[in-house]
């Protein structure tokens, strides 16, 4: 297997589709990061499926050169439920944006990561409905005025990774796609993963929502407004790392490294559910005064709960073992016969 | 011992009625069973409520449960029944009207007492085990309470529990009647309540002490018998029609050889195919209870494209979420099974209630062009031979098809001589094989001479492509939004289900001679009604057939022919007229309906009536 996985390079993942988004799209960035991690998973081609729904990013998969399913609105991840539990041995990949994930396949969204099989989902959220030409998503700001929303949106986002913290998601991470050597790793990472790998992936959409992340993907703000997340090592942030996060009993509050020690501060432990709700909760108007940065990396991980498509398998291992392979005759007879002369 | 006299009869309509936890359902079920191993042909017809416990003694409460057997032919569960046994006062006025002048009533007296008959909406001096308002029946009134806490006294049960051995005593008694071995029902009790010795030993016993009533006492003046059908040689079972359903899906995973991926969301009246299916997980039988209905029909279809023999099965409320999914199943053209079992609608209608009224929805149901294969059982038993079928035809032409079931068959049982492993149609799959990187480059869509394109399952080498929802180019696969070639493609996926019909048998008529002046045309779960109808017809010199069509989109090519050489055509239908629609539309035939929308199934005897009436 290594020695196919040797071969190939992220051109060979590219299908021959011309690629179509808007020129400055977000999305192209995340097709070149998965095309450059690909290669490095060790898999040979045919093994990976990507299925998506509707929506700009769900054209994903006619740009890979690899197994794909273009489904229908929402419904990715129930198709990859369905694909995985038969076959496990695939590698499974869900692509989905704001939209198709959370509004119109919420109900398969929040199943799919409480059952938890072994894919990996991708999630570009870009805050707004792109393909039908620029209407509210279910993670845009509450006010924001789109053709929909002339008097700006009533409704309050769904805080995406707060959502799946709550679904009981196994892996919950956070990248962006202005930043690739970040997305490989988180994305890599995502595939090592057993269970449901969930990256969240801010994604720029340059035509109906532009410069939604700006303050997070440009130089003169990301060090002050994000907050790079590594598992056991202290939340720090700022133009100078000159910031960081402490926990007061359950309350986080920034502090000025001025005043507090290094040692003092939280130190961020992807194993730690409690702690991970916390962060995930860091989602505030960056406008706001006092504000927490937002977060990236990896939220939580969960390596002890079971795949769905073991626990389902098993069950069928288990049932041939002891009841012995299905004998049709018998099952068609069933207990009581009676015979007509 | 009381001098009773012994009387032959051919055949007997029994209906067991009582509230809906007074388990008539159980003591119809076991009754069947042992009537279909002693021999004698039955049909059966569950009439159950909605509400698992509806409020006691209510008439919305009432459950029941009607068997038909005899030494004859039985086509369906009977029009009216011979005795009608109520556990109270509610389930005799739900069940009266059903029961033929001169029926023999056995009335558990305690059901009648002033709260039931206030329960049932009966005036206090109406009371009709003493009004006399039943003179034409014969009434059998025993206080089946007081006898089973009386038989149960010393068992150290509490009175509730001892209350749910009732329906043992009727049972026991029944038994009695009709000359019954009870071993297979002792069989039953033993095995259900392994675990549990007390109440096994009180069900057996009042099961006894229901047969020793009839024995001594001198209510009952006559016991019956009901000989063994003659009925084609071999070996029978019983069977329902949702366990045939079950057993055709796995017979067909079996022979195709690929497991079976069954995904579903819990829905009167399919859910026992989903229970019948997750017994046999040692059939590598896979089912899935997923979140919802369009989740259950999309993991099939993800199944499906991985390269198992992938089913949904729902009702029709169900089946209208699915929707969506089945126009990209049509699309991505993959095989996959969708079973409707059907019941009343719209909306939630009447869950327990049977009804004829997806076959529209079947037939155009989705957005766009989007053709399906139809087929439909006619009997329980039937639902095993179409469930087979339509795996057959899913698999072999690459095509989403729609096995059309209804409550009433569902339900129903009737014996079955069952088929063997090796006489069944073989089902031959092949998936494209992988292919070397210098190889042409793969066609999703390159099709064979039945238009269906390969089946090219993840994981193989060099087949790596792309499908999806929206227009494809023929044979590349790739998106396409030419004009010419929508049209093509609309016109390939209609081809594709008309090609079906080289796959599948021609119509027979079913009763009758080939050409005459009427032919009834049925489909689906009339068919019993509808055979006892022309054969009544016949017996009175009417030059009457009858043609039930399984196979309905599309229909065997010589159902056209058939339908000119009747005079008139008459379709029957448990909905407002839907196939007589494309009956219409297809073969310019002048066909009239005929229709009964109650959510219940036809009585022979009306059809009689109304064939007479269009003759007349």
């Amino acid at each position: 297997m290594n020695e196919i996985a040797a071969k190939l390079t992220s051109k060979d993942f590219a299908s021959d589709q011309e690629v179509r988004w808007c020129p400055g799209c977000g999305d192209y960035s995340i097709l070149k990061q998965v095309q450059t991690v690909l290669p490095d998973l060790g898999r040979p081609r045919e093994e990976f499926v990507f299925i998506s729904g509707i929506g700009c990013s769900s054209r994903f998969p006619y740009y890979m050169d690899t197994f794909g399913m273009h489904s229908i609105h929402g419904r990715a991840t129930a198709i990859a439920t369905g694909l995985k539990a038969t076959r496990p041995d695939l590698s499974v990949w869900i692509i989905t944006g704001d939209g198709d994930s959370m509004s119109i396949g919420g109900n398969h969204f929040i199943h799919l990561l409480r059952r938890n099989p072994d894919v990996n989902v991708l999630l570009f959220n870009n805050q707004i409905y792109g393909l039908t030409k620029g209407q509210y998503s279910p993670t845009s700001e509450q006010g924001k005025v789109t053709k929909s929303s002339p008097m700006g949106s009533v409704d309050y986002p769904f805080n995406p990774i707060a959502l799946c913290l709550g679904a009981d998601a196994t892996f919950v991470a956070r990248t962006m796609d202005r930043d690739p050597k970040h997305q490989q790793a988180i994305i890599k990472r995502g595939h090592d993963h057993k269970g449901t790998s969930l990256v969240e992936i801010y994604q720029n959409c340059n035509v109906f929502n532009d410069g939604a992340y700006e303050i997070y993907t440009e130089k003169s703000s990301k060090k002050e407004e994000t907050l790079m997340m590594e598992h056991g090592k202290p939340l720090i942030f700022g133009e100078n790392n000159d910031k960081g996060i402490k926990l007061d009993g359950f309350k986080p509050v920034i502090v000025s490294l001025n005043d507090v020690s290094v040692d003092d501060l939280w130190v961020h432990d992807e194993t730690d559910l409690v702690k991970a709700t916390i962060i995930s909760r860091f989602y505030d108007d960056p406008g706001k005064e006092n504000h927490f940065p937002r977060p990236f990396g990896v939220f939580y991980v969960n390596n002890n709960k079971r795949t769905f498509d073991d626990l389902f398998n098993e069950q069928i291992t288990e049932a041939k073992e002891t009841k012995g392979p299905g004998e049709l005759n018998q099952l068609l007879a069933g207990r009581e016969t009676w015979v007509v002369n | 011992m009381a001098k009773t006299t012994e009387n032959e009869l051919e055949s007997v309509v029994i209906r067991f009625a009582g509230d809906s936890g007074d388990g008539m359902q159980l003591t119809g079920t076991q009754f069947s069973n042992t009537t279909a191993l002693f021999g004698n042909d039955i049909a059966t017809f569950p009439d159950f409520p909605a509400e698992i416990r509806a409020p006691i003694g209510t008439l919305a409460g009432v459950s029941g449960y009607q068997i038909h057997f005899g030494s004859k032919k039985i086509n369906t569960p009977g029009d009216l029944s011979d005795v009608l046994v109520v556990m109270n006062v509610a389930a005799l006025k739900a069940n009266i009207k059903g029961l033929r002048k001169g029926g023999v009533i056995i009335a558990n007296s305690d059901g009648f007492d002033s709260k039931n008959m206030r329960l049932a909406n009966v005036p206090e001096d109406k009371n009709p085990l003493t009004d006399g308002s039943l003179s034409e029946y014969d009434v059998k009134t025993i206080d089946v309470t007081k006898i089973t806490r009386a038989a149960l006294a010393d068992s150290g049960m509490g009175t509730k529990e001892i209350d749910r051995c009732k329906n043992m005593f009727v049972l026991g008694l029944i038994y009695w009647m009709y000359h019954r071995d009870m071993q297979s029902s002792i069989d039953f009790i033993t095995s259900k309540f392994s675990k549990n010795q007390a109440v096994m030993n009180a069900n057996i016993k009042v099961l006894q002490a229901g047969w020793s009533y009839g024995e001594t006492t001198e209510m009952f003046a006559n016991r019956y018998n009901v000989a063994p059908a003659q009925m084609e040689t071999g070996i029978y079972r019983s069977i329902m029609g949702n366990q045939a359903a079950a057993y055709g899906l796995i017979a067909a995973s079996v022979k195709c050889g690929l497991p079976l991926f069954y995904g579903t969301y819990p829905i009167t009246p399919a859910s026992d195919i989903l229970h019948e299916l997750s017994k046999y997980k040692n059939f590598d039988i896979k089912t899935f209870q997923a979140e919802d209905e369009i989740a259950a029909i999309c993991s099939s279809i993800g199944a499906a494209f991985g390269g198992s023999l992938a089913i949904t099965g729902s009702s029709g409320p169900g089946i209208a979420l699915k929707g969506e999914a089945i126009g990209l199943a049509t699309m991505l053209e993959m095989p996959l099974v969708i079973v409707n079992v059907q019941r009343a609608g719209p909306s939630t209608g009447m869950p327990t209630k049977t009804e004829q009224a997806d076959l529209m929805q079947a037939m155009y149901g989705r957005n766009g062009e989007c053709p399906v294969v139809i087929l439909a059982a006619q009997s329980p038993s039937d639902c095993f031979t179409m469930a087979y079928e339509a795996c057959r035809i899913a698999l072999q032409h690459m095509i989403p098809v729609f096995f059309l079931s209804d409550g009433y068959i569902a339900n129903g049982a009737e014996p079955w001589k069952f088929p063997q492993s090796k006489d069944l149609p073989e089902i031959k799959v092949s998936f494209a094989p992988q292919r070397a990187a210098d190889d042409p480059k793969f066609m999703p869509y390159l099709r064979d001479e039945k238009l269906s394109r390969p089946w090219a399952i993840p994981g193989t080498k060099g087949l790596e492509h792309r499908i999806g929802g929206l227009e494809k180019q023929n044979e590349t696969g790739n998106i396409s939004y030419d004009g010419d070639n929508h049209e093509l493609m609309t016109h390939l996926r209609q081809e594709k289900v008309d090609t079906v019909a080289n796959n599948i048998p021609l119509q027979t008529i079913d009763t009758g001679a080939e050409t005459g002046d009427l032919l009834i045309l049925g489909w689906g779960g009339t068919y019993g009604a509808l055979k006892t109808a022309t054969t009544i017809l016949r017996g009175e010199g009417l030059n009457v057939s009858h043609a039930h069509v399984r196979y309905i989109n599309p229909f065997p090519k010589n159902l056209g022919d058939i339908l000119r050489n009747f005079k008139t055509v008459v379709v029957p239908e448990l909905n407002n007229g839907q196939l007589v629609k494309i009956i219409r539309d297809k073969y310019f035939v002048d066909a009239i309906p005929y229709n009964k929308i109650q959510g219940q199934p036809f009585m022979s005897d009306e059809v009689v009536r109304k064939i007479k009436e269009i003759l007349a």
